[in-house]
């Protein structure tokens, strides 16, 4: 496998939705590649990092609008 | 750890009430979707933001959202989780907030170029844990700030997949793409993040 032959497989061996002999033949070429290697590492890096962010707090203004906002509507849905 | 494997965060536990408050929620106790709304609203806030880059259309978003899952609650069958049927609504919100402001920006639907025809060049990496290097404020503020520079083709595709955890064919079916579609977007956006994140976490980066 080639550089190339990687990247249009990346995708599925990210998800790793690949079948074992094909696997097998990107992690041999990864063993090899210094470049692909790197890639390969830091896009999953990339997913995990997004993968495992908590979503901050609502600023306090969104909140109260929000909460203001439910209240009075969820009242007149239900009546 | 294995980035790519299902993650399980404290967010993400679908507390064992979560059916109780929805059946309650279904018969019109409003303090029960409170709860619910609650529980979700910084998750489906984060969507909205990321998806229309707006303040103030993420904040009439969300509130639609909510507003609509309470008045549609009747039609949720309870197949996939609450958060996953909550999601679309807020993401069809949010889509229409995005179209109204950029109308001419924003086609999901039609044919683009995915590009990346050649490996990225890149000879330096990052180091086992480069987020550690931020506090947390600060790493998602360059989180939403690298995101908020995809097309929105993009970002939308990895928000739903890598962030909030749609299956393909659930991201498929919500943004009403084809599932090679979505792949070949999300391994795009994939690279793309990857590249513009280099710009904080390489060694030597100018952090």
């Amino acid at each position: 496998m080639k550089c190339k032959g990687l990247l249009s497989e990346l995708a599925d061996y990210l998800d790793e939705m690949l079948d074992p002999a094909l696997r097998a033949e990107i992690e041999e070429h990864l063993a090899k590649c210094k470049n692909c290697r790197v890639v390969v590492n830091t896009t999953k890096k990339t997913i995990e990092i997004f993968c495992n962010s908590e979503p901050m707090p609502l600023p306090m203004e969104t909140s109260q609008k929000l909460h203001v906002a439910l209240e009075k509507r969820l009242r007149r849905i239900q009546a | 750890m294995d980035p790519v494997a299902q993650h399980t965060l404290p967010s993400q536990v679908v507390k064992e009430d979560e059916p109780n408050l929805v059946a309650a929620a279904k018969s019109g106790d409003i303090s029960a979707f409170e709860t619910l709304v609650g529980r979700y609203e910084r998750k489906i806030f984060r969507l909205t933001q990321n998806i229309t880059q707006n303040k103030e259309d993420a904040e009439d978003a969300m509130q639609e959202a909510f507003l609509k899952a309470f008045e549609h609650l009747g039609e949720f069958q309870g197949n996939s989780r609450f958060y996953t049927w909550l999601v679309r609504i807020a993401v069809n919100q949010a889509l229409m907030k995005l179209r109204k402001r950029r109308p001419n920006q924003v086609s999901l639907d039609e044919e683009i170029e995915t590009g990346e025809d050649s490996m990225p060049r890149e000879v330096e990496d990052w180091g086992p844990s480069p987020e550690e290097r931020y506090e947390q404020t600060e790493l998602g503020s360059i989180l939403s700030t690298v995101i908020g520079e995809l097309d929105p083709a993009f970002r939308i595709v990895f928000q739903l997949r890598d962030i909030e955890q749609l299956s393909t064919e659930e991201t498929a079916e919500a943004l009403d793409l084809s599932v090679p579609a979505v792949k070949s977007r999300l391994l795009r956006a994939r690279l793309k993040l990857r590249q513009k994140l280099g710009r904080y976490f390489q060694r030597g980066g100018n952090s």
